[in-house]
């Protein structure tokens, strides 16, 4: 699917830019963008470093065994196909918090560990299992109550009150993460079925 | 609210500060953890990398064409029916393939209108409740070798629509309501 996408958005437009005339532009686009991707990952490489280390540390502390158990009633019921206390769990719990305080790019060294403890009971290592997918209908649409990048914005460009958007946002968070699960869930069930 | 920022501000000195004295309390190597825990930092950036250049040179393609351009002029008469104000368009259709984008689109917007401007409270309500599912999607699957993504795709945009559809209303209402 993803395949497809990747395909029909390079295809669609470099065939609209001879007709619109934006080949140069395209071109420049493209050679910036893989710049681009290769500062990003730097910038990855700084924070994963230091936050998969703090989190090996709060492991071998044990402080996360201890959110495990702490979240993992809550958490086995969202995620069926885990087992009971999977380590995944703690980071799991670390993502979304981190989410939830709008610190986005503290947030996905946690996601990624997540996915890897999953992908060890993956039983198609090369598909998106189950418990993928939600934890990742989970991230899109994560609860957040402080999006700290636009409070900033808009403290920047001297808004009345750069924090009245935070109630709103709240809300629509809560409603598009309900949303997710809901979402989830139904084509978990049309899927299984068909497979039935 | 205040108190809100505080905490935000205080929410990452405070996971490292009960981090380390949970490995002081335990006598853990906590130096030695926090290198060994790293090394992987570095192997799993650069693996990243093909996947996120990869989407990101699509992207650029696409919005280089001029074709995001022509979509928002296409459908800008359907918004002024429904009364939400055209100039949003642009953030609606960058913001599930670019967060980075998005975020210029909503800075140039509050910036041009004024902070106050209900299009860039709308516009801000948007940006801090959704996030950018496309790179969410390459960076946690490419992460972990995943390129048959299934349903994920699916749910999460849908997800995505549901909450710039919510963040819409909710915004429209709140500040209606109370301005």
């Amino acid at each position: 699917m993803v395949n497809l996408i990747w395909i029909f958005m390079v295809i669609i437009g470099l065939l609209f830019s001879f007709y619109n005339g934006t080949t140069a532009e395209v071109n420049q686009a493209m050679f910036e963008a893989s710049g681009n991707a290769v500062e990003l990952v730097i910038g990855f490489i700084a924070i994963f470093t230091f936050w998969l280390g703090m989190m090996e540390v709060a492991k071998k502390a044990g402080l996360l065994s201890m959110i495990t158990s702490i979240c993992s009633p809550f958490l086995s019921r969202l995620f069926p196909d885990l087992p009971k206390k999977d380590p995944s769990f703690g980071f799991i719990m670390s993502n979304v918090t981190a989410n939830f305080f709008g610190l986005g790019n503290a947030a996905t060294p946690f996601g990624i560990k997540a996915m890897k403890e999953m992908q060890k009971l993956n039983p198609a290592p090369d598909k998106a299992s189950r418990s993928m997918v939600t934890f990742l209908c989970l991230n899109t649409a994560a609860i957040t109550f402080f999006p700290a990048t636009i409070v900033s914005l808009r403290l920047t460009e001297g808004a009345a009150d750069p924090l009245d958007i935070v109630i709103p946002a709240f809300l629509a968070t809560l409603v598009s993460c309900t949303a997710a699960i809901i979402y989830d869930r139904i084509s978990w069930q049309i899927v299984s079925r068909r497979r039935k | 609210m205040a108190a809100i920022q505080l905490a935000s501000g205080f929410f990452l000195p405070m996971l490292i500060l009960i981090i380390l004295i949970a490995a002081l309390c335990t006598r853990t190597d906590a130096f030695g953890a926090f290198v060994e825990g790293g090394k992987e930092g570095l192997q799993l950036s650069i693996a990243l990398l093909p996947y996120l250049l990869g989407m990101l040179v699509a992207i650029s393609v696409l919005r280089a064409s001029g074709i995001l351009d022509l979509m928002t002029g296409f459908f800008s008469p359907v918004l002024e029916k429904l009364m939400i104000p055209s100039d949003l368009l642009p953030l609606f259709l960058t913001r599930p393939i670019s967060g980075s984008a998005s975020l210029g689109i909503v800075a140039e917007l509050t910036n041009s209108l004024g902070p106050d401007h209900m299009a860039s409270k709308i516009a801000a309500v948007v940006q801090g409740s959704t996030d950018t599912t496309l790179y969410i999607l390459t960076v946690y699957f490419g992460a972990v070798g995943i390129r048959k993504m299934g349903r994920a795709l699916t749910v999460g945009l849908l997800a995505d629509f549901t909450g710039m559809i919510a963040a819409v209303m909710i915004s429209v209402w709140y500040f209606g309501f109370f301005s």
